[in-house]
């Protein structure tokens, strides 16, 4: 591949038919090569569209895609050469034996005959499908299925290799494996395109993100990057013990909130403590990046009211809360 | 896991190829696939087949005959309108069922669609597997005829190049409508194909009666020149039955019969793979 970025997508738009608004709207973003690039957001948001686009799956309504250096556009067959897709739900030959599926797959790339058995026979090996090579699909899960199609999606040694929603409504077994094996891509060089709603899974294996909603692009970065559009960039929670009555608690809470870097402190209704066991109050810390003086200074803090730490728990903004933060509504509402 | 290592990153041959050189590759390789599957399935399928000829041929060519309902020379007159529906239908109904199941639920020509082929050939490769297979199908039929209508089999073999040519292009043109059907037919509305559709073609296609026996039912004769059925199972009585005393069987002329036919296959032909084209590129 001489083609400096993996992918290029400028301006791209899409219109179905007889659709009120655009699918994909203005969306321009670059891939690197061997980067791992996630699409993230809610059903509808335009995701499987640019997937569609650059799989030569959907044309372009306007705008341009460039994967692996060739126009998608202008040159559909160009682009399948270089590309390996598994899309949403599966789409495998149920005709043919797994093996099959992986070698005829290959063969249809013009993957010489001992070439493709070798690989079929690595792969198949690599993920775990290796005694089952000579099965019928009848009765594979569908962790099984989107291992095949993984699988397959190799054989051919893609460029850029596309993973549409990869573990949507697997076990989380199926799930971690899955997982593992993209990180394995990534180790390997491979670029690779997913999308996916879902934030943990963004969060743990791609690169860079792009958030996306109505078609749009709304935020692109790393993840650490896109969590730093949270305001304050840390939350810290408190449990506090010997804080006992209103007065009391009122003070330590304006201990806290005169801290350096706290931006806001909330009290959230406290558990009703044990039986026998003396009250806890709970405090949230919503504060600036530089943990480490927050955690001595609001121990401190703490202490200097004659009030007892139970516990501490750091929390960083989540994805989730990027998404809500850029759109104001839930991911998967 | 160790195996990630010893998997080759990067393929020992070259691998963009010209474009012509990667789609017959690929072409190649989809059809290879198509011979396996059918290989394996080839029981279920002339089982499939054969069952609906085989009683066709016995109770109106056999039973019929021998009660005295129907006369002798029936069984002449029926055999080409059997082979005619059974290599139109077979591939017509081959099409349409695996293309809407395929685009409806199972996505199995997805990896065919992704491979690097233009998607009117793999339509196409389609159309001209299922015609190969209609034509071993109705193939069939002879063998089964000759067994069951034992002296009733009569079929000149003076002809035999033009009932070959007739069968691959009544077959052609059975796939081409099965590609427009199975394109347009949402996967639920596929019962219905039966009782609207194969049922009227089955019964106006004068694959019962030779077209000219229709002249007393004039309105009928007119309706049954809309279905190009008629016009192949037409040409094969004509490319079949044998004369009698030196008198041909009347049929419609030849020249009608392959006009027809080849314009109804180009017809469907291209509005197949243009429907085609729109249902996999959106």
């Amino acid at each position: 591949m001489t083609a400096p970025h993996a992918i290029e997508v400028e301006h791209l738009v899409k219109r179905y038919a007889r659709a009120p608004r655009n699918a994909v709207d203005e969306v321009s973003f670059t891939v690197e090569r061997g980067e791992t690039f996630g699409l993230l957001g809610p059903n509808g948001a335009g995701k499987t569209t640019v997937i569609n686009v650059l799989t030569t799956r959907a044309t372009p309504s306007a705008g341009r895609a460039v994967v692996a250096g060739v126009d998608v556009a202008a040159d559909p067959m160009g682009a399948r050469q270089r590309i390996g897709v598994v899309p949403q739900s599966p789409n495998l030959d149920r005709s043919l034996r797994v093996a099959e599926i992986l070698t005829y797959h290959a063969a249809y790339h013009g993957v010489p005959r001992r070439e493709r058995n070798e690989r079929a026979r690595l792969l198949l090996d690599e993920l775990g499908l290796a005694s089952r090579a000579k099965d019928r699909l009848d009765w594979f899960s569908g962790g099984l299925q989107q291992r095949v199609m993984l699988g397959r999606a190799l054989m051919h040694e893609p460029d850029v290799l596309f993973l549409d929603e990869p573990t949507n409504n697997l076990d989380p077994q199926s799930r971690l494996f899955l997982w593992e094996r993209i990180r394995g891509l990534r180790e390997r060089g491979v670029t690779v395109v997913l999308t996916t709603h879902d934030m943990e899974e963004a969060d743990r294996l791609c690169d860079r993100i792009a958030i996306m909603d109505h078609g749009r692009v709304l935020a692109l970065d790393t993840p650490e990057g896109l969590k730093r559009l949270i305001p304050g960039g840390t939350m810290l929670e408190m449990r506090v013990r010997g804080a006992d009555d209103a007065e009391r608690r009122d003070l330590v809470r304006s201990a806290l909130q005169r801290l350096p870097g706290v931006q806001q402190v909330e009290r959230p209704a406290a558990q009703p403590a044990p039986d026998g066991e003396p009250p806890v109050a709970v405090y949230r810390l919503y504060a600036g990046d530089d943990v480490g003086t927050l955690l001595a200074s609001a121990t401190r803090a703490v202490i200097a009211e004659r009030a007892e730490l139970v516990d501490l728990r750091l929390a960083r903004p989540s994805l989730e809360d990027v998404f809500i933060h850029l759109t104001g509504s839930n991911l998967r509402s | 896991m160790s195996a990630v290592d010893t998997i080759p990153t990067a393929l020992t041959t070259p691998r963009h190829r010209g474009h012509a050189g990667a789609a017959a590759i690929a072409l190649l390789h989809i059809v290879s696939r198509d011979l396996l599957v059918t290989r394996r399935e080839i029981v279920t399928f002339l089982l499939q087949t054969l069952v609906q000829p085989l009683f066709l041929l016995f109770v109106f060519g056999k039973v019929l005959t021998s009660i005295g309902t129907a006369t002798a020379g029936f069984s002449v007159v029926l055999l080409p309108g059997v082979v005619a529906f059974t290599v139109f239908l077979t591939p017509l109904q081959a099409v349409t069922i695996d293309l809407g199941r395929d685009l409806a639920f199972t996505r199995e020509i997805d990896d065919r669609l992704l491979a690097p082929v233009p998607h009117a050939l793999v339509a196409l490769e389609k159309v001209v597997l299922a015609a190969l297979r209609g034509l071993v199908g109705a193939a069939c039929v002879f063998p089964i005829a000759y067994v069951v209508l034992g002296s009733g089999y009569h079929v000149r073999s003076d002809l035999v190049g033009v009932l070959i040519g007739l069968m691959a292009l009544t077959a052609l043109l059975g796939a081409s409508i099965g590609l427009v059907l199975g394109t347009v037919l949402p996967i639920t509305k596929m019962q219905l194909l039966f009782s609207l559709l194969i049922m009227p073609l089955m019964f106006t296609g004068a694959t019962y009666y030779p077209w000219s026996s229709l002249g007393g039912l004039r309105w009928f004769q007119v309706v049954t020149l809309f279905n190009p059925l008629t016009y192949a199972a037409e040409g094969l009585r004509h490319a079949m039955v044998p004369a009698v005393g030196g008198h041909a069987l009347e049929t419609l002329q030849m020249g009608w019969v392959l006009l027809v036919l080849c314009a109804c296959l180009a017809g469907f032909l291209g509005a197949g793979l243009e429907l085609f084209r729109r249902r996999v590129v959106t």
